[in-house]
C-alpha cells in the first residue's frame, strides 16, 4: 500500500503510580498504523527527545521516531501542522486524549481545522483505501459500529475500540533511534504549571427527596423501584401482545 | 389514600403567605374584582362553591376572606403541584445548550447540563436548547429550557458532524450566546463540542465538574489532575456537573433561525451502521437486552427469539443456577449492572436484587404470567400471558416487520 500513514504519539502516565509510560490510546494508534503500513509507518512526537518512555513505542517494531523538540508547556499545534503538511501524509492517527497535561482532546480537532482535513473520531478499523477515499469503521458507544467513507487526506483519533497494542520489546526499544528535530517554540500562556493540581474527589450526589408531606416522604423512603404508570396488557392474545412490544421496540429504535 | 377528610394546615399557611413560591397555585377563583368601567363584579359561583370543612360539611364563606384549596376540590397527597413558572420575556443574553438527546429524549447528563445552564442564566438570561432533527421529548419545560430551537432537515440525518457545526455557527451568529454548554460524553456531545471549539476558535474547558464564582474546575490528563481556570465561553461539562432543574417550570418557547444554514460539502459519507454480533457486546454496555428467568420453559425458543430481535441475552439468577444460561449472563446485584436502553424481562418476577441491576435501564418490557409481580410494577409495558406463545408471536411479528421493510425498500 502506498498510502503514507503517520501516528502522533505522546507520553502517558501510569494510572496509579503516575510514572511515564507509552500512552494507552497512542500505542493503539501506532498498532493500527503498523497493521496498515508496516515498516513504512512514521511516528512523531512533539516534546522532549531524551524522554525514556518514548522507547516504549520504538519497542513495538519501529526503527526510528521523529521528535520535534519542544519544552514542556509549549503549544505544539503549529509545528505539528507544518510537519504533517511537509510530510505529505495521507492518514494521520492519534489517540483521543493525552494522559498528561490538560488532556482536553482538542489537538486532533484543531489540527484538522488548521489543515482543512476531515476528521473521524473513534476509528476502529480501516477496511480499504482506494482512489483517494478510505472506507473505515467508526466505534460508537454501546459496542456499535458505523461504516464511513472519507476523502483522504484524513485525520483520525482512536479510542479503546481500536486493536490492542502489541507488547513493547526491550531490544528494539534500545536499538531504535529518537531523531530530534529543531523547530520553533510557541508558548501556551494558559497552561501554567500552577493551573494543574492533584484531582480532588468529586462530591457525591445526595438523593434529595422533595416530598411535600410526611406521607410522601414515608412512601419515598420505603418504595420499591417502580416505573409508575406502566401499561399492562391483560387478557390479550399473544399476537396483540407481540405487536405492542414490537411497536415499543421500533419506537425506541433498538430493532435493526 | 384514605377518604378521611383532613385539613391541610400547610396549604392554608401557603395560601396566606404571599411570599411563598407556591402561593399562586393555592389561590381560589376570584370572587369579586373591579370591572373595566369601575363596577365591582362578583362571581357568585366561585363564592357559592365554598370549601369542605374539617368535618366533611360544605361551608360557604361570603366574607371574601375564603382561602385555601380551589373550588372545593380536596387536595390529595398525589395531586400534582404546579411549579412556579420561570419567565424570561426579554432575555439579556442566552446560554446555549446542545443536549445529546440519546434516543430522542433528554438523558440525565442533559438534564444536569440544563440545570447548570439555568444557574448560569440567572433571572435575566434565557437557556436556549438546540435540538437537531426529530425528538420524542415532551418535558423540555420541566427540564429548564426557556427557548427551544429545533433545527430540522435532511442534511442533519445520519452522521454529519460538519453540517451540525454549520448549524451551530448559524446559532452563534444569530443569538451570540454568552456561554455554549455541551455534554462531554462519548454519545456525541464531546465530539461536537470540540469541533465547535475548533470552528469558533474558542478554547473549551473540558470535563468540567464544578462551576463556582466565575471559575470552573475540570479533570485534566488521565483524571489524576484538576485544572482550574476562568470560565470560558465554551464549556464541555461532565456528568453530574450540577443539579437538574426541579423547582421551576419554564416556557420552552420555540424559536427559529432567521438565516438559512450554509450547507457544507460533506467529506464524510455515512454508509450506515454495521451489524455487530450482539453476543460479543459486553452486557454492561449493551443497548438492548432480553433476559430470561424462571418463567421461561422453552430455552431454544428463547435463544431463537433473541437472535430474531438482535438482542444481547441476559438471565436472572434462577436461570443461571438451573444451568440454562452461563454465569456471566446474570443480571442483578450479584451479576452485571446493566445500562440498557430497552430491557425485556421474560418470565422474571423481579427480585429486589434483579431490579437493582436494571435500575439504570430506560424502558423495561415485562412478559409474565403473574400480573401482581414486582417486575410488572417496574415495567413500562407488560404483557400478561404465556411466555412461549408471546415469544413465538414476537418472532413472527419481527419477521413480518423486517420483510415488510425490505419490500418497501425494493
Amino acid at each position: 500500500m502506498s498510502t503514507k500513514v503517520i501516528s502522533l504519539v505522546s507520553i502517558g502516565a501510569h494510572p496509579s503510580s503516575g510514572r511515564a509510560r507509552r500512552a494507552e490510546q497512542d500505542s493503539r494508534a501506532v498498532e493500527l498504523g503498523l497493521q496498515l503500513a508496516g515498516g513504512d509507518l512514521q511516528v512523531v512526537h512533539a516534546g522532549d527527545p531524551h524522554e525514556e518512555a518514548l522507547r516504549g513505542y520504538l519497542g513495538m517494531g519501529l526503527e526510528h521516531l521523529d521528535v520535534l523538540e519542544q519544552p514542556a508547556g509549549a503549544d505544539v499545534l503549529g509545528v505539528l501542522g507544518d510537519y504533517l503538511r511537509g510530510a505529505g501524509a495521507q492518514l494521520v492517527l492519534t489517540g483521543s486524549q493525552a494522559e498528561t497535561g490538560e488532556g482536553s482532546g482538542m489537538l486532533p480537532f484543531l489540527l484538522a481545522e488548521k489543515l482543512g482535513w476531515p476528521l473521524v473520531v473513534g476509528l476502529a478499523e480501516v477496511e480499504s483505501i482506494e482512489n483517494g477515499t478510505a472506507q473505515v469503521l467508526q466505534a460508537l458507544p454501546r459496542g456499535q459500529r458505523r461504516r464511513l467513507k472519507v476523502r483522504l487526506p484524513l485525520l483520525a483519533t482512536v479510542d479503546n475500540a481500536a486493536p490492542k497494542p502489541r507488547q513493547s520489546a526491550f531490544g528494539p526499544a534500545r536499538r531504535g533511534v529518537l531523531a530530534a528535530q529543531d523547530v520553533q517554540v510557541v508558548d501556551d500562556e494558559l497552561l501554567g504549571e500552577e493551573a494543574l493540581q492533584p484531582a480532588r474527589p468529586r462530591p457525591k450526589r445526595l438523593k434529595v427527596i422533595k416530598a411535600k408531606s410526611g406521607a410522601d416522604r414515608m412512601k419515598a423512603a420505603t418504595a420499591k423501584a417502580s416505573g409508575g404508570g406502566g401499561k399492562v396488557l391483560k387478557d390479550v392474545t399473544p399476537q396483540e401482545g407481540a405487536e405492542a412490544i414490537l411497536k415499543l421496540l421500533v419506537e425506541e429504535g433498538v430493532l435493526r | 389514600m384514605s377518604d378521611i377528610i383532613r385539613r391541610d394546615p400547610r396549604a392554608e399557611w401557603i395560601a396566606r403567605n404571599r411570599l411563598h413560591p407556591l402561593h399562586a397555585a393555592m389561590q381560589t377563583q376570584q370572587t369579586s374584582w373591579m370591572g373595566p368601567n369601575g363596577l365591582i363584579r362578583k362571581n357568585p359561583h366561585a363564592s357559592a362553591a365554598g370549601f369542605i370543612g374539617p368535618n366533611g360539611l360544605k361551608r360557604i364563606d361570603r366574607s371574601g376572606a375564603q382561602q385555601g384549596t380551589a373550588s372545593g376540590a380536596r387536595r390529595t397527597a398525589a395531586a400534582e403541584v404546579q411549579l412556579p413558572l420561570h419567565q424570561v420575556a426579554d432575555p439579556a443574553f442566552y446560554i446555549a445548550v446542545v443536549p445529546d438527546m440519546v434516543g430522542g429524549r433528554l438523558g440525565s447528563h442533559d438534564r444536569d447540563l440544563l440545570g447548570l445552564a439555568h444557574s448560569l442564566a440567572g433571572n435575566d438570561g434565557a437557556v436556549l436548547a438546540i435540538v437537531f432533527g426529530e425528538h420524542k421529548e415532551s418535558s423540555f419545560a420541566n427540564a429548564g429550557v426557556d427557548r427551544l430551537l429545533v433545527i430540522d432537515g435532511d442534511e442533519y440525518q445520519g452522521y454529519a458532524p460538519e453540517q451540525l457545526v454549520q448549524g451551530l455557527r448559524a446559532v452563534d451568529n444569530q443569538f451570540a450566546p454568552r456561554h455554549w454548554l455541551l455534554p462531554d460524553s462519548r454519545t456525541g456531545g464531546g465530539e461536537l463540542g470540540r469541533r465547535l471549539g475548533a470552528a469558533l476558535g474558542e478554547r473549551p474547558a473540558t470535563r468540567v465538574w464544578q462551576i463556582k464564582d466565575g471559575q470552573c474546575i475540570g479533570r485534566a490528563g488521565a483524571g489524576q489532575q484538576d485544572m482550574q481556570r476562568a470560565l470560558p465561553r465554551l464549556i464541555l461539562a461532565a456528568a453530574e456537573c450540577a443539579e437538574p432543574v426541579s423547582e421551576t417550570r419554564h416556557e420552552a418557547l420555540p424559536v427559529e433561525l432567521s438565516a438559512n444554514v450554509a450547507r457544507s460539502i460533506s467529506r464524510i459519507e455515512d454508509l450506515g451502521s454495521v451489524a455487530v454480533d450482539p453476543a460479543k457486546i459486553a452486557m454492561a454496555e449493551a443497548e438492548f437486552i432480553v433476559s430470561g428467568g424462571n418463567g421461561v420453559k422453552d430455552w431454544p425458543l428463547f435463544h431463537k427469539a433473541t437472535t430474531a430481535l438482535g438482542a444481547t441475552q441476559g438471565a436472572s439468577r434462577v436461570a443461571v443456577d438451573d444451568g440454562h444460561m452461563p454465569r456471566d449472563r446474570q443480571v442483578g446485584a450479584t451479576g452485571t449492572w446493566v445500562t440498557a436502553r430497552v430491557y425485556m424481562a421474560v418470565g422474571i418476577s423481579g427480585a429486589i436484587q434483579h431490579l437493582q441491576g436494571i435500575g439504570a435501564c430506560d424502558k423495561v418490557v415485562a412478559i409474565n404470567m403473574d400480573p401482581g409481580c414486582d417486575m410488572i410494577k417496574r415495567a413500562d409495558l407488560s404483557v400478561i400471558g404465556d411466555s412461549a406463545a408471546i415469544l413465538q408471536a414476537l418472532i413472527d411479528a419481527v419477521d413480518n416487520y423486517r420483510n415488510g421493510a425490505q419490500r418497501d425498500a425494493a
